[in-house]
This record gives structure tokens, sequence and C-alpha cells, in this order.
């Protein structure tokens, strides 16, 4: 018991569902690698300075995004967005800096991303979301809080035909079981 | 499934989106500890439950989260009009001829979110699901 060698173990980070991914015809559905991710409030007075310490000017009308070197920023409510950052920036810092008032939460660990491809990515979503995902009515760039099934989501139109799907981790299971089943009645 | 109109996202939205919160209007009172226990009664649990037009505080919780009124028949749950939370109380008899309905079921396709309609489909072949 001499040489009793002290080991420490460090956590590994086991992200849900991580690398997966799905096929159907006309439709691919992955899991996204980790992003760092923010839920932001703030009132209007906020907005300019906010948008300085984040390189990302953050949209002011409904159901609009804004992107810039990896980092995209979602109009949620009139105060409110979701900042996620895929190029390993840290937009929590960024805001930490700013003296006016705001609220910034770290909510990185908290989402799953999905990306929904293909031609029959809409109505890959249109099984579980009442929305209008027709390009006249939502665009590229296009966001909003919504729900999938039975939970809430958010939807980004990424391209023409690729959309980016937010759900909370503990949800995950869900969404990619739902969106799996509804790629194969897509592609039916 | 109707559409109820937004009016901080200014769209119609899938009512699924949407959660009810109740009769609007009531002012809770400046000095709620002096209000008579007659006048609380009043205050926190009875609501006028009106055969017709209702003014209704809406939660579009699946959407931007924020709350506001609207204005909706009980008799055949069609929303009039819709207006932010802190609006006065619209009058309603003034509003019905000018406004447009809110309801989806009652605008016409060129006043719906598509701003201009897609191009026609081609028509379905018989025996198309």
């Amino acid at each position: 018991m001499a040489k009793a060698a002290v080991k420490t173990a460090t956590a590994a980070r086991a992200p849900a569902l991580a690398g997966r991914d799905f096929s159907a015809t006309g439709v691919k559905l992955a899991v996204l690698a980790p992003a760092e991710r923010i839920s932001l409030r703030a009132p209007a007075a906020s907005v300019a300075a906010l948008s300085k310490a984040l390189g990302v000017t953050l949209p002011k009308a409904p159901k609009t995004s804004a992107s810039k070197d990896g980092r995209t920023a979602l109009w949620l409510g009139p105060d409110e967005w979701l900042v996620i950052d895929e190029a390993g920036g840290d937009p929590l810092a960024d805001c930490a800096g700013v003296k006016a008032l705001h609220s910034a939460v770290g909510v990185s660990h908290r989402n799953v991303g999905f990306s929904v491809t293909g031609p029959a990515a809409a109505a890959t979503l249109n099984a579980g979301c009442p929305q209008d995902l027709s390009l006249a009515a939502f665009p590229v760039g296009a966001c909003s809080r919504t729900i999938l099934g039975k939970i809430e989501v958010v939807i980004l139109r990424t391209a023409e035909d690729a959309f980016r799907l937010e759900c909370w981790r503990s949800f995950s299971d869900y969404a990619f079981a739902f969106l799996s089943q509804a790629a194969v009645d897509a592609a039916a | 499934m109707l559409l109820i109109r937004c009016p901080y996202c200014e769209e119609e939205r899938p009512e699924l989106e949407f959660r009810n919160a109740g009769e609007a209007h009531i002012a809770r009172a400046a000095d709620i500890a002096a209000v008579s226990d007659e006048d609380f009664e009043k205050f926190f649990f009875i609501r006028s439950n009106p055969k017709g037009i209702i003014y209704e505080r809406w939660r579009h919780i699946h959407g931007c989260a924020r709350f506001f009124n609207a204005v909706r028949d009980t008799v055949t749950d069609k929303f009039v009009m819709t207006y932010k939370a802190g609006e006065p109380k619209p009058d309603i008899s003034k509003l019905k001829k000018e406004s447009g309905p809110a309801a989806y079921a009652n605008r016409p396709p060129d006043q719906l979110n598509v701003k201009k309609p897609a191009a026609k489909r081609a028509p379905a072949s018989k025996g198309d699901a």
C-alpha cells in the first residue's frame, strides 16, 4: 500500500444522441455537434450595445434571425433572443462586459440541435409543427419558437431545404424518434 | 384549427401555440389590503362569463411567450381582434365594421401570412390520397 497512486477522474461530457443520424427518401436527419448557446433578454435600449459585443446584430423583427461568423441570433420574442455560437466562441463571456441592462443565461447544454435537410424537410417538420413552413411564409433565415408534436422547439430555416431544430435535451429522444418516423412518412 | 393573430409576432399562428389566461381588464386595487371582503370576492372570483363578446388574456406560450388581449365571441369561438397587453379596451361596436376578422377562417387568402399565393399547383391526379 506504499504506492497508493491517487487517480483523478476527469468527467467526459456525453452529449445526448451524439452523432446519430437518419436518412429517408428526400430527407436526412442529423444530430448537430454541441454548440455554445445563450438565452438573452434585454430591453430595446440595450440592443445596440449587446449587438456590438456579440458581433452580430440582434434582429428586431418577429420571426427573423441574423448570422455572422458562425454565430446566429434568433428572435424569439420582443425582448428575447437565442444566440447560438458554432465557431467555438463564448457569447456569455462577450455579454459579460456589457454595462447596459440585460440578462444572459448560458443554455449550451440545455439544448440539442438537429438538422433536417432535403426536399422533404418541411414536410417532415410539418408532421408535428402546425406552422406554415412554405418558403413564402417561412423564408430562409426565418426562425420561430413553436411546437413539434408535444414538445416545444425552436426552428430556424438555414437554407431552402434545410432546417435547424433546437429542443431541450431531455426531449431529444422524443424529437429524434418523432422526426425519424415523420421522415419515413414524408418520403412515402 | 384556429389561427390566432399574435400582436407581437404580427401574424396568425396556430392555436396550439397559445394558452388562455382568463378574463382581461380586471384591475387590481392599488391597496389590496384595504379592499372589503365583498369587493375582493368580486375582484378575485367573480367573472362576467358572457354569452357573446368576451375580453380575454391569452398567452403565446409556445411562441414569443408574451401575454396579449383578445376579443372573442364565446358563441362562435371567433376571434374578433387581438391587441397588445396594456392597450385600452377597444370599443367593439366601432370595430366590427372596420377591422377585418382576426380568425383565419374569415380572412381571404391574400390577407394571410403568405403575401402572394404561390404558383398554382398542378391538379392532383385521380386516386391520389
